[in-house]
């Protein structure tokens, strides 16, 4: 199986190899639909044969890549990556059916960066080598880069030059602090076993210095989210999917894949400043998604607060905020990726995104209308609803070790209810606007994009067990790990409490 | 050391020096050849160069990865040598087949040139392969003078003739201070030789003569390799000089005085090493904030890849800073990435050459991915390389640099490296930017001919091959660092 994990990474960019030689912009797009289709067909094996009732990795294949310096291409999956793995490879189809018309110019160059983008993604959630996973991490920037500033709005270049240096300068910090991790760790990049190393507290502390800000950016948490409403605006929708739904949760998988298991002491230390930092994005994302005119701007500042619950729920130190926030990445992905799918639908029709320009849009096109009313409603947390099920776990992981902080929480949720609810006022509902009433309902193709992303909505709002299965051991595991690492460093009484409260029975 | 040090045969000495005797025999062989060969085939003039080195670099191969000390100490045949002999063929190559148009859109296709490049090869070689101070003298002004000539080899311009005479009135400053070092080291320690010295050294022959010696060494070096403050020129000569020369420039010349820094620095000072380390943390830091920072600014794409070429010598000097076996490792790997990736870059500035048209300001790349996307392709993996990015070269070579870094304690450094080349991105990504995302401001043709095609797909499938897979470089590099004989 591990080779077929490894078919699932690259099959995308041998793809994007053979697309190259595609003739037109139809051949392209069939191509890429066919092959990012496949790649979700071959992904669905590995949920299957997943065994749920251990945390260790699986389907690993190892082969040697640099062995002099003890690099390989080491690759494998746990609960935590596999759902992400999925989510990713089921919203590509997504992306490349929402650019079918959306894109007009270079056609192929953007598909081609589309599936690169893939490979680079699947890849980043695998590895299970430093290096490998860096390099990944890192080539991700430049089919990014190229999608928001050649297809991007008005605004692009800007958007795009602030995205990539923003990345880039967190990404150059994290590769620092992973070479001093090979040292530290034993002369390995292994990161099964750097997590099982230990370190001691001042070189932790760099390290998870380091982590934070590359992580923190790419979240992107309060002080360092300016670049998302820029990069979301200008990008095209496929861009704006993608950046929401998979690139935000890079940096909550590093934090949850790297900063717990091996820096856990200097986590649990500045576990106050991380949990300030993320009520204050739930609220201030919250807030400023209050004010905004500008559909997509709102939809980012959401993604702000959204992202606020899964750090929130990652230091909280106990299994249910943890798993909490890993099913807040899933269900974010699938409702924000929709909600900027919705976006663009609305943007290809009137080639606005003012909320002002908009009202009624309800009558012309009532399909659309039910699903952002689903969407906007799943984004707020209504319960039967995916978000519901995330947000409460991370609000009970919350409570059980830092009430106040949840309490500060959940008035996010309010504060999302007010702002969803009254976009969906000013834009669905309401009398008709003249300009809007010719408005064609959904076609079929676009339908097809929405239907499968409603599904999942109801699917992990209603049953989310067997997602849940999936991830459970390997948060335990995490869990476990951070807590019992960070006991040796002199019996902090906290810890104690927070596992006796927080895996307990 | 194994064999022939001393024996003073001639002739068994001289089967060391076969790459060298090959380049300049076959450099003069070329100036006769000119001058029988009826003008419009002068093309047949660079088969003949790259058949030279071709011979030259199976002759380096065949010599082997032993170490021969031959002249009585004057010249060394070792596996450090042979790796930047087999990258400066590599770089005169790969100038050649970049050349071969541009010199015929430029008017300036002489049988001279092709003779010049081999003889500047032959001194850069020589230099490398110098166990004394004397033949690297001998190479470095062999290289120099050779240089000076290509540089202003377009006598009908105005600007070639000024960068060549800066380059020369410069060129010459900065020998002359070289050889006034070697002097003051040589009243120091009695001896030219690299290892006596550091013997001498070893036993405690300091003092202030060996530290100005060493102090007039280092900025000769440092003229060379455009290490800042000594970087002056680097940007008008660079400018000025034939697109082609300027890429032979900024890697072989960059390259072979790297890799006698390296022997001059670890080996005859290595014994004092403490007392230079915090000199040269400072110059690279210099030269990393002064190359990148002034680079931003550059609307000339030349002028724009001369400071990157300062901000690369920058980051290239940690190596030198961490010494050992990964430090020598992480600047060799870097400077064979370095080479390959520049001459690319250059080479797509080279196409952009046209009869009437200059196409040096970076505005002029605008819409290039619209009009000619296969050479914008190219352009932006050598900027993203340059930058640092995986999966290409350059995120190998700057990987290893900063591992050496950290592994010497000089994390520090390491990041203040990183911050700046996020800085560095800055500029390689705006003719990204230009290419791909402003719109031609009309048709743009561009020089294409099979040898610059050829040379541009080498170094594309090599930039991309030492990124993906770069196991077998690093091994083969980590296989040629210098033996320090004289300490350990």
């Amino acid at each position: 199986m591990g080779a077929w994990l490894t078919l699932v990474i690259f099959l995308p960019a041998i793809g994007a190899v053979v697309l190259l030689a595609a003739r037109g912009p139809e051949a392209a797009k069939r191509g890429a639909l066919v092959v990012t289709v496949a790649d979700l067909l071959c992904s669905l094996p590995l949920w299957w044969a997943f065994d749920r009732t251990t945390a260790t990795m699986q389907f690993v294949l190892e082969a040697a890549w640099i062995p002099r310096f003890d690099i390989f291409y080491r690759v494998g999956v746990d609960g935590i990556s596999l759902p992400l793995m999925l989510l990713t490879t089921l919203l590509m189809p997504v992306c490349v059916l929402c650019s079918w018309r959306a894109i007009d110019r270079r056609v192929k160059e953007f598909l081609v960066s589309l599936l690169l983008m893939e490979t680079a993604m699947l890849g980043v959630f695998a590895a299970l080598d430093f290096v490998l996973f860096y390099v990944f991490w890192e080539a991700m920037l430049i089919p990014m880069y190229l999608i928001i500033g050649v297809w991007g709005g008005a605004n692009r270049l800007y958007a795009a030059i602030k995205f990539f240096l923003y990345t880039l300068a967190g990404s150059l910090l994290l590769l620092v602090a992973l070479i001093a991790l090979y040292f530290a760790g034993g002369r390995t990049f292994d990161i099964m076993k750097l997590m099982e190393a230990s370190y001691d507290a001042s070189f932790q502390t760099w390290i998870f210095w380091a982590f934070f800000l590359a992580f923190a950016i790419k979240v992107p948490m309060f002080p360092f989210h300016t670049w998302l409403p820029d990069a979301h605006v200008e990008a095209p929708t496929a861009g704006s999917v993608i950046l929401a739904s998979v690139l935000l949760k890079m940096g909550a998988y590093g934090f949850l894949r790297f900063c717990l298991p091996m820096t856990p002491h200097a986590s649990l230390h500045y576990m106050p400043f991380i949990l300030t930092v993320s009520v204050v994005a739930i609220l201030y994302g919250a807030y400023m998604a209050l004010a905004q005119e500008d559909l997509k701007k709102l939809i980012a500042y959401s993604s702000v607060s959204h992202m606020g619950f899964v750090t929130l729920g990652i230091f909280v130190f106990n299994v249910q905020g943890v798993e909490g926030a890993l099913l807040q990445m899933i269900n974010h992905g699938v409702t924000t990726g929709a909600l900027f799918l919705c976006v663009g639908l609305l943007y290809e029709r009137t080639h606005s995104r003012m909320i002002g320009d908009y009202g009624g849009v309800a009558r012309p096109m009532p399909v659309f209308a039910a699903c952002v009313v689903i969407f906007a409603l799943s984004s707020l947390g209504l319960p039967g609803t995916n978000s519901f099920v995330g947000e409460f776990l991370v609000l009970v992981g919350a409570f059980l070790s830092a009430p106040v902080v949840a309490a500060l929480a959940a008035l996010g949720i309010i504060l999302a209810a007010v702002y969803l609810l009254w976009m969906v006022q000013r834009v669905v509902w309401g009398e008709a606007r003249p300009s809007l009433e010719r408005l064609p309902d959904l076609s079929w193709r676009e339908a097809v994009t929405l239907v499968p992303l409603v599904g999942l909505v109801f699917w992990i709002g209603l049953y989310p067990g067997p997602l849940l299965a999936v991830m459970h051991q390997s948060v335990e595991h995490v869990v476990a790990q951070a807590v019992r690492d960070s006991l040796p460093g002199g019996g902090h009484q906290l810890v104690q409490w927070i596992a006796g409260r927080g895996t307990g029975p | 050391m194994d064999r022939g040090k001393g024996d003073g045969t001639v002739s068994g000495d001289l089967s060391v020096v076969l790459p060298e005797l090959i380049v300049s025999i076959g450099a003069c062989l070329l100036l006769l050849v000119d001058l029988m060969l009826p003008h419009p085939s002068r093309a047949w003039l660079a088969y003949l160069g790259l058949l030279i080195v071709g011979a030259a670099g199976a002759a380096t191969i065949m010599l082997g990865a032993g170490r021969i000390e031959a002249f009585g100490g004057l010249f060394i045949l070792d596996p450090f040598s042979s790796y930047f002999k087999l990258l400066l063929y590599l770089a005169t190559a790969l100038t050649i087949l970049l050349s071969i148009r541009y010199l015929e859109i430029e008017r300036i296709h002489l049988g001279e040139y092709y003779a010049f490049l081999l003889l500047a090869t032959c001194g850069l070689m020589v230099m490398v392969s110098s166990g004394d101070l004397l033949p690297i003298f001998l190479g470095l002004e062999l290289a120099a003078v050779s240089l000076y000539s290509l540089a202003g080899l377009n006598r009908h311009d105005a600007r070639p003739i000024e960068a060549s005479a800066k380059y020369f009135v410069l060129g010459s400053l900065s020998a002359a201070i070289f050889l006034f070092g070697m002097s003051l080291l040589f009243g120091a320690t009695g001896t030219t030789q690299l290892e006596k010295a550091a013997t001498a050294l070893a036993h405690g022959h300091g003092g202030p003569m060996v530290w100005l010696g060493m102090i007039f060494l280092l900025a000769g070096f440092g003229f060379k390799a455009a290490v800042v403050p000594f970087h002056m020129w680097t940007p008008d000569v660079y400018e000025g000089a034939p697109t082609s020369v300027t890429a032979y420039m900024s890697v072989a010349m960059k390259t072979a005085t790297f890799a006698v820094f390296m022997r001059v620095f670890l080996e005859v000072f290595g014994p004092i090493k403490p007392q230079w380390t915090a000199w040269l943390i400072g110059l690279s830091l210099a030269t990393m904030v002064v190359g990148n920072l002034a680079a931003i600014v550059q609307q000339n794409i030349k002028r724009m890849l001369a400071y990157s070429s300062i901000a690369h010598a920058g980051y290239a000097m940690i190596g030198l800073i961490v010494g050992g076996e990964l430090g020598m490792m992480s600047l060799m790997l870097y400077m064979a990435i370095y080479t390959v990736m520049n001459l690319g870059a250059f080479g797509v500035v080279i196409l952009m050459r046209r009869a009437g048209v200059q196409g040096e300001q970076i505005g002029d790349l605008a819409g290039l991915a619209k009009e000619q996307p296969a050479a914008a392709l190219a352009m932006l993996i050598f900027m993203f390389s340059l930058a640092g990015l995986p999966p290409t070269a350059g995120f190998v070579a700057k990987f290893y640099l900063f591992m050496a870094a950290v592994d010497a304690g000089l994390a520090w450094l390491a990041v203040a490296s990183v911050l700046l080349s996020a800085v560095s991105a800055y500029y390689y990504l705006r003719v990204v930017m230009v290419m791909y995302m402003k719109e031609p401001s009309g048709p743009i043709e561009l020089a294409w001919s099979p040898s610059a095609v050829t040379a541009l797909v080498v170094i594309l499938a090599v930039t991309l091959l030492i990124g993906l897979y770069p196991s077998p470089l690093v091994s083969y590099t980590q296989d040629a660092v210098l033996r320090l004989s004289a300490h350990p």
